[in-house]
């Protein structure tokens, strides 16, 4: 049984392996001296410091402060997103006219931006959301418009010769499958979203986890501001764990 | 039925194309896929168009199919002169078009859910039509987990569910080997003879032709004309085993006479264009 569990999950266990061995060299490194450990503090330490973050700094709270504004703006550009991407994709001329607009705002630094934000929702969670929906929202029309058009054709004509109305012919056919491609722009846009949170909550020293970090990192408290690092990354495997599920029971048989 | 009723039924043509014309583009790029072709299928009947690749056999099949409504002549489904899909018509894809993200049953039963056919009903009816195509086994199982003529079963399962009065198939075995190509040719046979389904098959095997049908419409290479129309005048019910027989034998070189032709004026003109292609870079 040990060795079916082994095979099954070799892929996992290869990847903990290298993360473990990855950890392991830096520990030398740093120990060693080559690497200097006021820059890098060693992973000995910065597990050491986990305890420290979450008893006295009360990180899990600050998780489930951006976790939630994560929630918030992630589902909203999905929810603002894909309408969007209908809507281009049914308008070639909007399409033409938008497409290139989308792309630019998707390659965007919107981080940049947050000064006029903060102008417009205050120093408030508001603020953090909105600009992480706003960054969020590219990828998800473009992969949205370009799953509805490479829908094969032969599927096309299968709902027509059915009689299929327009309706039925979106939902039963073309976004079931364009449903792969939207998900991959789903994946793309909260990557994007997450980043965007954490960065503004650093720098308008705001909120969640990104707050934090701030602090611990002008207290020069290295361990505790790698501790939060991995809480920010652990929201960010959360994300993707619930995606995936959502994704698989969205699309069984692929 | 009486005897009397059926002949006469069969003697009602199911489909009739009419001096039907299609070309594409325009200029001096016009190209004539389909050329002044007519024939008519009856009631009941199984009918083969055989011809050479690009003779125009999708073009007619999505003519025939309503999804290419700008053509001259006509075809006609009893009165009506066909220019958008008709509710009597089922059609089975030279590609392969199932639906990825459903189960074979969820496949098959995809044109009753849009009728709004009961959930219960729908499986059952379902169910009747995969064990008929010989997928049992494989109600559950995704087309991603199935082989290509699988795949090419549960396309025609989910055209018999509806029922068509008329049966429409564009070289649906064209993808498989030539022993699983005669065993779904048993299984299609029989289905024919059990529904009495009329059917018009595009293909441009001819075994496959001969083995199935009762009348064979062998077409020309460009512009697609029809050449002759060959009755089969082989026994019915009929199995993949009249492959073997002297009269099977006789068709077969019989129509190979006409399509050799057909198929070395393709062969020629795609050889040329090839040349002509190497020759420019
Ligand atoms: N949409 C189109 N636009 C322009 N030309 C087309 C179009 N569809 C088909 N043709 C041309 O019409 C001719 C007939 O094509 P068609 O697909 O009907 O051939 P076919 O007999 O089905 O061939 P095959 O056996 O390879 O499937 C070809 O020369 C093709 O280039
Ligand atoms: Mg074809």
């Amino acid at each position: 049984m040990a060795e079916a569990f082994l095979r099954r999950h070799t892929p996992e266990l290869f990847g903990l392996a290298t993360l473990l061995v990855c950890v392991l060299g830096f520990e030398a490194l740093i120990r060693g001296g080559v690497v200097n450990r006021y820059i890098i503090p060693p992973p000995s330490d910065i597990l050491l410091a986990f305890e420290r973050v979450i008893v006295e700094e009360n990180i899990l709270a600050r998780c489930r402060d951006t976790a939630f504004e994560m929630l918030v703006a992630g589902g909203a550009s999905v929810l603002v997103g894909v309408p969007i991407g209908v809507l281009l994709y049914r308008s070639a001329l909007w399409r033409r006219a938008m497409e290139d607009w989308i792309g630019a705002l998707a390659a965007a630094p919107i981080v940049l931006a947050f000064p006029l934000f903060l102008v417009l929702f205050g120093r408030s969670p508001k603020t953090i959301i909105v600009m992480g929906f706003v960054h969020g929202l590219a990828p998800i029309i473009l992969k949205t418009v370009e799953g509805l058009a490479s829908t094969r054709p032969v599927l096309i004509n299968v709902g027509r010769s059915l009689k299929m109305t327009q309706s039925q012919m979106f939902w039963k056919i073309l976004l079931p499958s364009a449903m792969p491609i939207i998900f991959t722009g789903i994946r793309l846009s909260w990557t994007f979203v997450l980043i965007t949170i954490v960065g503004i909550e650093y720098l308008i020293n705001l909120g969640g986890v990104g707050q934090l970090i701030n602090e611990l990192a002008e207290r020069y408290d290295l361990p505790g501001t790698y501790a939060g690092i991995c809480f920010v990354i652990l929201v960010s495997v959360l994300f993707f764990l619930a995606l995936e599920r959502v994704e698989s029971w969205l699309q069984p048989g692929r | 039925m009486s005897i009397s009723e059926k002949t006469s039924l069969a003697q009602e043509p199911a489909l009739v194309v009419d001096d039907v014309v299609k070309r594409f583009g325009r200029g001096t790029e016009i190209v004539t896929a389909v050329d002044h072709v007519s024939f008519t299928v009856r009631q009941g009947e199984f009918v083969s168009v055989i011809g050479p690749s690009g003779c125009g056999k999708s073009t007619l099949f999505n003519i025939i199919g309503g999804l290419l409504s700008d053509y001259e002549g006509a075809v006609k489904i009893g009165e009506e002169r066909i220019s958008a899909p008709h509710p009597a018509v089922g059609m089975v894809f030279q590609e392969e078009s199932t639906f990825p993200w459903r189960t074979v049953i969820d496949n098959v039963a995809f044109p009753l859910e849009l009728q709004g056919v009961a959930k219960s009903e729908r499986m059952d009816r379902a169910h009747h039509f995969i064990d008929m195509v010989g997928l049992a086994s494989f109600e559950k199982a995704f087309p991603s987990q199935l082989s290509g003529g699988m795949k090419q079963r549960v396309s025609i399962a989910r055209i018999l569910v509806s029922q068509p009065k008329i049966l429409l198939m564009d070289e649906p075995f064209a993808a498989l080997d030539e022993q699983t190509r005669l065993l779904l040719g048993d299984k299609i046979t029989q289905i024919q003879q059990e529904l009495n389904q009329t059917t018009l098959l595009i293909t441009h095997n001819l075994t496959e032709a001969v083995q199935l049908s009762d009348r064979i419409v062998v077409m020309t290479y460009r512009p697609g004309q029809v050449k002759r129309i060959v009755d089969i005048n082989l026994p019915r019910p009929r199995t993949s085993d009249v492959v073997g027989s002297d009269a099977f034998g006789h068709y077969v070189a019989e129509i190979w006479n006409d399509l050799r032709e057909e198929a070395s004026r393709g062969m020629a003109d795609s050889e040329s264009a090839a040349s002509r292609r190497a020759t420019h870079g």
